[in-house]
């Protein structure tokens, strides 16, 4: 086990040593710099800006810089949040859109896999199809129209909840359900294709004969054995919430690790960047890890190894 | 046919024609202002109303369809083009080159993908090619591995040895003996990529980092009516339904095509 997760975890580490590259080669291939403001600053000011952050230097030898600083564990200054670090930057932004992706994560697991359970129990019912069309649905619409449809019924129109910001477990009903619900789709689609296949399983049959109640099968037996497809979709599913994440953040301004990102983008504040990305390919990485852990300890036929 | 396929691929038929034929369909130009009629609701001047600047939003969103369905579709395309192409060489190769190969694909998968198209697009100078590159950039590594799944599992059917026996070469057998055979998969990839990347172009141009203006597309729209929400919500509503409905029909047409193109998908029918 332990040899497992130190293998895995050193198989991230190329992916992230090639994230890292890669963001850094795409930031520094297109010509201007974050310095370049409408004001013209004089030669000397820029020049001696430049030098601070080794910016005058080729790229090559940037891109060594950052990496060996990188290595150290240092992120490096932000350029246009003077006097703050990255990774305080980080530190203040992380936690909001963790909670955030994790409030989605129940979003789409509380609403996703009871509906496909339902769904494929009473296949080919009226509730059948409309689970499977509310699911279609949810696959198709963009994340910000369900954000800003339910800001102006829950918000503007029924006063409900709070249309903004990020104050307490009220302001994160929407965005989680915003954020969550079209990935519900995927799992309620994904959850009754799987159940189905269990229940025409001879194991249920077995169940049913021996007089097992319904209830008792559905928990017990379909249940369980339906989890495994799920798990195994959950690593995507979370990279696809984590960076799904931003769009949510801008709408309902909420001030968490993507909306950084979007004005770090804008302002070309490069270890900004960068630490942003980092941060999100490493929580891809972990999760996929994590998914891969819960996988093997759920099904005893995968061998940890 | 069932209903869902034929009534989304009648819808895609009318988009696409409306967004073709704009100028002589769409009832003003697309930067019109009627300062008489600003903000207005939908009316009989206005179908779909007017914006803060009295531009009137159906033909706004007429001229919208040909950006966001040009780039969704033809990025798309293209990203289908390098995709198969790589993936089927990288297959047919094999051994190193093919895990050559494949490790590229691997680290540009495991790059957060939204990430770097907002990162692109914004180098790249805001506006349709931006976003056009961005898009097919990530986009082409999905196409990718599933053409070299496929062409793994083709070059060991009897009729490539087949062909190779007579004699033919590389190329032909790449292209006359295995791309007809994974056709149909790729048109039904191709309907369920296309959504994905109207998707991402209007959800980047909806925070302010996709199309730039006086270009606009439907997630423009939308992006600006979310500054009136409160009181003009029908400036977001018409293009977040437009927006809606063709990534929806989009899906049902892959849906569709899947049950007759895609061998595989007689698994999913029940």
């Amino acid at each position: 086990m332990l040899r497992f997760l130190l293998r895995r975890v050193l198989l991230g580490i190329p992916v992230l040593v090639a994230v890292a590259t890669l963001t850094f080669l795409i930031m520094h291939w297109v010509p201007g710099g974050p310095f370049d403001t409408e004001k013209i600053l004089p030669p000397a000011i820029i020049a001696n800006i430049e030098a601070k952050y080794h910016l005058d230097q080729p790229v090559g030898i940037q891109y060594l810089l950052y990496m060996k600083q990188l290595l150290q564990g240092d992120l490096g200054p932000s350029y246009k949040y003077i006097g703050r670090d990255v990774s305080d930057i980080l530190r203040d932004t992380f936690p909001v859109s963790f909670t955030l992706g994790m409030c989605a994560v129940l979003v789409v697991l509380g609403m996703g896999v009871p509906a496909g359970i339902i769904s494929a129990y009473w296949k080919n019912s009226l509730l059948d199809r409309s689970i499977l069309l509310f699911a279609a649905m949810g696959i198709s619409i963009p994340s910000f129209v369900l954000g800003a449809v339910s800001v102006w019924i829950f918000s503007h129109q029924w006063h409900l909840l709070p249309p903004a910001l990020w104050e307490g477990p009220r302001y994160m009903i929407l965005p989680a359900f915003a954020l969550g619900a079209g990935f519900a789709g995927y799992i309620a689609r994904l959850t009754r294709t799987t159940v189905l296949d269990v229940l025409s399983s001879d194991y249920i049959r077995t169940a049913r004969a021996k007089g097992l109640t319904e209830f008792k099968i559905l928990i017990k037996h379909v249940l369980i054995n339906s989890i495994y497809p799920i798990v195994s979709v959950m690593g995507p599913l979370t990279a696809g919430l984590v960076t799904g994440s931003f769009v949510i953040e801008f709408v309902f301004s909420i001030p968490g690790m993507g909306r950084f990102f979007i004005t770090a983008v804008t302002n070309r504040d490069y270890p900004l960047i960068m630490g942003v990305t980092l941060v999100y390919a490493v929580l891809i990485v972990v999760a996929n890890i994590v998914v891969d852990i819960i996988y093997g300890w759920l099904d005893p036929r995968v061998s940890v190894k | 046919m069932n209903t869902s396929f034929k009534i989304s691929s009648g819808f895609l038929f009318i988009i696409f024609s409306v967004s073709l034929l704009a100028p002589w369909v769409a009832p003003y130009s697309y930067q019109e202002q009627d300062t008489v009629n600003i903000l207005a609701f939908p009316g009989i001047d206005h179908f779909l109303g007017t914006d803060r600047l009295g531009r009137d939003l159906l033909s706004r969103m007429i001229y919208g369809a040909r950006v966001s369905l040009f780039v969704g579709v033809f990025s798309t395309l293209i990203a289908l083009v390098i995709g198969t192409v790589y993936g089927t060489i990288s297959a047919y190769v094999g051994g190193k080159t093919d895990n050559l190969m494949m490790r590229v694909v691997d680290v540009v998968f495991a790059l957060p993908d939204l990430l770097m198209i907002i990162l692109i697009t914004v180098l790249m100078g805001r506006g349709v090619v931006g976003v056009f590159i961005a898009l097919t950039m990530v986009s082409w590594v999905t196409i990718a591995r599933l053409v070299r799944g496929e062409v793994l599992r083709i070059k060991e059917y009897p009729f490539i040895l087949a062909a190779k026996a007579l004699g033919a070469s590389h190329f032909r057998i790449m292209l006359r003996e295995i791309f007809p055979n994974i056709l149909g998969i790729l048109v039904v990839t191709l309907s369920f990529r296309i959504p994905v990347a109207i998707l991402a172009e209007s959800t980047l141009s909806f925070i302010g980092l996709g199309i730039a203006p006086p270009a606009s597309s439907w997630g423009t729209l939308a992006s600006d009516g979310w500054t009136a929400i409160k009181f003009y919500p029908h400036l977001i509503l018409f293009p977040s339904l437009a927006i809606f409905f063709t990534i929806l029909s989009f899906n049902f047409l892959g849906e569709g095509l899947r049950e007759y193109l895609d061998p595989r998908a007689q698994i999913d029918k029940r």
